[in-house]
């Protein structure tokens, strides 16, 4: 919303200057976005008079002019077709800077003949896209007088973000009643004589809905002015309307938008002798068309409301007028029209066609429903007033909506919710200023809303009232009282184990990244998602079109960025939210990470090595083991999901049910429809599928049992079926001795032609730490044969010669 | 006598003549082992009168201690000496570059959410979630903002397709849902912090289509806009590391506060810094203001009885200000020369005793 400083000071009795008055506006609410001063960039241009034009001596299309600046007479080259003796202009000195450019102007030589300075055109002033010709003042302009002044143009802009929910201050009278009322000034009367008709408006007019509530259009006034004559507008309004960037078009049009801006109130004016039978709202029918003032062409919905008459759709109510019953300069008798819409159905009716039009931006905010009358009284005199003719007796059909109840109100509410002090006086005064009817006496007061503030329904919208007149400013600062002298613990086991997994991940040296929650359906699929209800209907493009399933379709594609920019060595991870489903339970956290080494990186001591599965799985076993997972009791499967190489990825699992991650080399489809080149190694862990402890019994721990007595290793090779796992191994040697046995190792695995095909030898490490007395070696021995007994028994193996 | 002294001079050469410990232990051996020089005049000892034995006895023990000595010393040397040829010889070339290392590093956004909490966490906010599909009453209704609010229409909204009941979920477009689950599920009193991600249908220099706000919300019988005010002005000096910060409340509009503020904050440009807290342009930070009557009554909370306060800002902007970060959209690009630029050491955990940031 834009006004200039003398258009708010025809409302606003104040001698406040734009700054001050933009400082309160943003501390009242509505926030000014800028103060533009047109005239500080044009205060060296100058009023002056083309003496003589003759043509430059070296170029045919170069004038060569004498300009009288009022002090005196210098020559100016000059390329506009118009610069001709007599012409009164605008003229820039030697040192001007011209606006549009930046370009500091100096006295010079143009093909062989002095210039001292420059004739400007409009857009080289930067006050329009005008560039045909150079300005023509009016004949009779002082010379060398300052054009800022000369042009209106000494007139600051003040351009305001007006919230949704103050539709009164889309007019300039609203603002400056909010300015008074926070003491900037005296508001004036914006209350408009009726003007008196002279006889019945023959234009009929009607409301024509089958009982459909809430109404489109529950009033409709007009009226008729005769014998008007159309043409530009006075300098006094065009220039008002151009400083808020509107396009002049002719006075009648020039009024309604006038008023629109002044008032906040939209009016729309027909040649009436276009018009055929009763003017009326009703709505749209399928099939009909309106060619709009805008030039295009727009299908009428059957939600719609339109102003038609018996030849058909005349406008989109409340939206755009068209193009066929416009007024034109051969207009005589115009009609207008001052109506209310329900602000809904022009919010649709705008959205549905994609009009974003001045009216339908204030009557979907709501526009004053008391106004239609008095809006149209205003109209009716701007037109007599600048175009003549002769009115008709105002016509009115149905009314406008019930004002709505009174609201009570405690005045100690204000300082209750606020903390300001604000006396029951002020906030009377306050409401008052602002336009409500306070019933003071009572407790609770009633306050009754006036007509233009549709925002208000309760008792917390007048303190909000109160406390922005009164000024945030004024709100003290006050600390939060500590509901315990320390603290207690903010963040859940849960939530601290995203945190903790985000650290723990990073010191293993990968990198965190945070990526889209949404992904492409293709790689969605891929992973396993893509389902339906987890499908955007308006996604910002197909590639984020899906809610993701994983986190490793976007570390796949980061590792391909990254490879495309020469980074051979990519360590990623991302904690974050995945989706399985739609409901709340459905979205999990995760902590997956990818590595890969495109070139293993070479160091002078030792052979490079890539990374393989067991570089994720260390990472996953490491994440687990320290976010709390109850690492002695989980399982390793060979069954990870298919973005997984069948045969070198692996679940972690707690009880065959719960899978907390898994890990393993990505899948060699995946990475070709990703176009990734080399292995890539994944793992996922579930944060949320790892147990929280049944009951932490305080900080403190168990008891250190550690023995004196020495511990005792072993050594076993076993060959076995190539199909058993190490874990089979592992876990029955660690199983024969339950009780002695503290830790099992494996530190060889062989495979070759030394033991045949289908066979491998695994060598582990069976350390023994005996508690009570140092074992002896008929001990030991009997353990070590229990160890043998219950490999073969679980796994077949032999004990290798 | 004299003999003995000649013959214990020629052993302290022999000594001081061994080449090396083998050469020193052969010296030894053929000095005080069983059958050494020394080891048989002592011998001789015992067949000596007592008064022979008197004389001589002292004599051959002082040779002895000196001859004991002078081998032990002789020891010290050649073994200091082999040390220092196994030293020399061990010798390599210490500017060899160390085995590589992978440095990870922690996202800005990380940093900051757990800077935040480190904040609000000391004024005792606890941390509250929700999830980020949500339904049209958490993101709108319970919130005041009504079905016909130009938010809910396609142009900002992530929605999914409408399900064959008429439900129509949707991404959530702000970090307030959560205010209404938690109030539904622990009631008042309360004193949350939300940190998370948030979308909306946006993208440009500025907006991105995922984004992470964090949602205060502080709830009981006497919070005030006083308290809000406050609350931010600690929570601003806290995490720009500043003494001071001159801030601004801008009465403004949102549904579900009532009033309404937007805060600012003072800063300066100049050439291509940003300092926060002082100067003479503002920079909007935060949205906040008191809890709507309706909120809470959406949230099972009596309004008559209950009152306070709830703010939203954006993560990835704070991350922005503080740490001269540029651009929003590389947030999310998983650039490895981005992260390692801008990212933080797993070690740098933040906290108010330990400091935020170094």
């Amino acid at each position: 919303m834009k006004f200039t400083l003398s258009w708010l000071r025809e409302h606003l009795d104040t001698s406040a200057g734009a700054d001050e008055i933009a400082e309160k506006l943003t501390a009242i609410g509505l926030e000014v976005e800028s103060v533009q001063d047109r005239a500080a960039a044009l205060k060296s241009f100058i009023t002056a008079k083309i003496i003589s034009a003759e043509t430059h001596p070296n170029a045919d299309r170069l004038r060569l002019c004498m300009v009288d600046t009022g002090r005196e007479q210098v020559q100016v080259v000059c390329g506009a077709p118009n610069a001709r003796a007599g012409l009164v202009g605008v003229f820039a000195p030697a040192g001007a800077t011209i606006p549009a450019n930046g370009m500091v102007l100096k006295a010079s030589k143009i093909r062989g003949v002095d210039s001292n300075g420059m004739m400007c055109s409009a857009s080289e002033l930067g006050i329009s896209e005008d560039h045909d010709g150079i300005i023509e003042l009016a004949s009779d302009a002082p010379l060398g007088a300052p054009v800022a002044q000369i042009m209106g143009l000494d007139d600051p802009v003040i351009d305001v973000s007006i919230t949704p929910n103050r539709p009164d201050c889309l007019g300039v009278h609203g603002i400056a009643r909010d300015l008074a009322a926070a003491g900037m000034g005296m508001l004036k009367s914006g209350a408009v004589p009726p003007q008196p008709g002279n006889g019945p408006c023959t234009v009929d007019i009607g409301l024509r809905f089958d009982g459909a509530a809430p109404p489109a259009c529950p009033v409709f006034a007009g009226r008729l002015v005769r014998g008007v004559k159309n043409g530009p507008s006075p300098d006094w309004l065009r220039q008002r309307l151009e400083a808020i960037g509107l396009r002049s078009i002719s006075t009648l049009v020039d009024i309604t938008n006038y008023i629109s801006f002044d008032r906040g109130r939209p009016l729309h004016v027909y040649d009436a002798d276009k018009l055929r039978g009763q003017i009326h709202a009703r709505l749209g029918r399928t099939g009909e068309k309106l060619l709009a003032l805008d030039g295009n062409e727009y299908e009428i919905d059957s939600a719609d409301c339109v102003i038609a008459d018996d030849n058909g759709v005349l406008a989109l109510g409340g939206v755009i007028g068209g193009m066929a019953s416009g007024c034109s300069d051969a207009t005589v008798n115009v009609f207008i029209e001052s109506a209310w819409f329900d602000p809904l159905r022009i919010a649709a009716t705008g959205r549905r066609h994609g009009i974003g039009s001045d009216a339908r931006y204030r009557f979907e905010r709501g526009v004053d429903p008391q106004f239609v009358v008095p809006g149209l009284e205003l109209a009716t005199r701007m037109i007599m007033q600048l175009c003549g003719g002769a009115a008709s007796d105002v016509r009115i059909a149905g009314a406008p909506p019930a004002p709505p109840e009174a609201i009570e109100f405690r005045p100690e509410r204000v300082r209750a919710l606020t903390g300001m002090e604000v006396s029951d006086v002020e906030c009377v005064r306050i409401l008052d200023a602002l336009g409500f009817a306070v019933e003071a006496d009572t407790r609770p007061m009633g306050v009754r809303a006036p007509s233009w503030r549709p925002d208000v329904h309760g008792e917390s919208d007048l303190v909000e009232e109160v406390a922005r007149i009164n000024g945030f400013d004024k709100l003290p600062a006050t600390p939060l009282p500590r509901v315990t002298p320390i603290s207690g613990i903010a963040v859940s086991l849960p939530q601290n184990r995203v945190r903790w997994a985000k650290r723990l991940l990073a010191g293993r040296g990968m990198m965190e990244a945070v990526t889209w929650s949404f992904i492409s359906p293709r790689m969605a699929e891929m992973f396993g998602g893509g389902a339906k209800e987890l499908t955007l209907a308006n996604p910002i493009s197909t590639e984020l079109a899906v809610m993701r399933p994983s986190l490793l379709p976007n570390l796949l594609a980061a590792a391909k960025r990254n490879a495309d920019r020469g980074m051979s060595e990519i360590a990623l991870f991302e904690v974050g939210p995945q989706y399985a489903g739609d409901a709340p339970q459905d979205q999990s956290m995760a902590a997956s990470g990818i590595r890969c080494a495109q070139n293993p990186p070479r160091h002078w001591s030792h052979a490079g090595r890539g990374v393989d599965v067991f570089d994720v799985k260390a990472d996953a076993l490491a994440a687990l083991e320290q976010l709390g997972a109850p690492v002695d009791r989980l399982k390793i499967t060979a069954d990870a999901p298919g973005w997984y190489h069948p045969g070198r990825s692996g679940v972690i699992r707690l009880g065959p049910k719960n899978a907390l991650a898994c890990f393993g080399e990505v899948h060699p489809a995946i990475l070709e429809a990703l176009d990734l080149r080399g292995a890539v190694m994944a793992f996922e862990i579930v944060l949320d599928a790892i147990p929280l402890p049944k009951s932490r019994g305080g900080p403190s721990r168990t008891p250190l049992r550690s023995s004196g007595l020495q511990p005792v290793t072993r050594d076993f090779a076993f060959l076995v079926d190539s199909a058993v796992t190490a874990d089979q191994v592992l876990r029955a040697a660690a199983s024969s001795a339950p009780d002695l046995i503290t830790d099992v190792s494996l530190f060889d695995l062989y495979e070759g032609e030394r033991i045949g095909a289908g066979r491998k030898s695994l060598a582990i490490s069976v350390t023994l730490q005996p508690r009570e007395k140092t074992l002896t070696d008929k001990e030991i021995d009997a353990i070590a044969e229990a160890v043998i007994a219950g490999v073969k028994k679980a796994t077949g193996g032999e004990l290798r010669g | 006598m004299s003999d003995l002294e000649a013959q214990t001079r020629e052993m302290l050469q022999a000594v001081s003549d061994a080449a090396d410990l083998a050469a020193l232990e052969a010296v030894r051996i053929a000095v005080l082992g069983k059958k050494g020089t020394l080891t048989e005049l002592m011998k001789g000892l015992g067949a000596m009168s007592v008064e022979e034995r008197k004389i001589k006895g002292p004599v051959l023990n002082g040779a002895r201690d000196q001859l004991t000595a002078a081998i032990a010393a002789r020891a010290q040397a050649l073994n200091a000496t082999a040390l220092n040829a196994r030293l020399a010889q061990e010798r390599i070339d210490v500017t060899l570059p160390a085995r590589p290392e992978m440095r990870g590093a922690i996202h800005p956004v990380s940093q900051v959410i757990d800077e935040v909490i480190a904040i609000f966490g000391d004024m005792g906010f606890s941390v509250a979630e929700g999830p980020d599909i949500e339904s049209d009453f958490y993101n709108f209704t319970a919130l005041n903002i009504p079905p016909e609010h130009p938010a809910r229409q396609m142009h900002d909204t992530f929605y999914f397709n409408e399900k064959p009941g008429g439900e129509r979920l949707l991404l959530r477009t702000h970090t307030s849902p959560v205010q209404i689950r938690s109030m539904e599920k622990s009631g008042p009193p309360l004193r949350i912090i939300a940190p998370g991600r948030t979308y909306r249908c946006d993208s440009d220099m500025t907006h991105t289509p995922m984004f992470h706000q964090v949602e205060g919300l502080v709830i009981d019988e006497t919070a005030h806009m006083g308290h809000l005010k406050g609350c931010l002005i600690e929570f601003c000096k806290a995490f720009f590391e500043v003494d001071n910060v001159r801030m601004r409340f801008r009465p403004s509009h949102f549904p579900f506060t009532e009033p309404s503020a937007e805060v600012d904050i003072g800063c300066r440009r100049r050439g291509g810094e940003l300092r926060i807290g002082e100067g003479e342009d503002w920079l909007e930070i935060l949205g906040c203001g008191m809890v709507h009557p309706k909120v809470l009554r959406h949230g099972g909370i009596d309004p008559d009885k209950y009152q306070g306060f709830a703010f939203g800002m954006g993560i990835d902007r704070l991350a922005m200000l503080k740490y001269g970060i540029p651009d929003l959209r590389d947030f999310f690009e998983a650039d490895l020369r981005w992260l390692r630029h801008y990212g933080f050491a797993p070690l740098d955990i933040p906290s108010l005793p330990g400091g935020l940031s170094r």
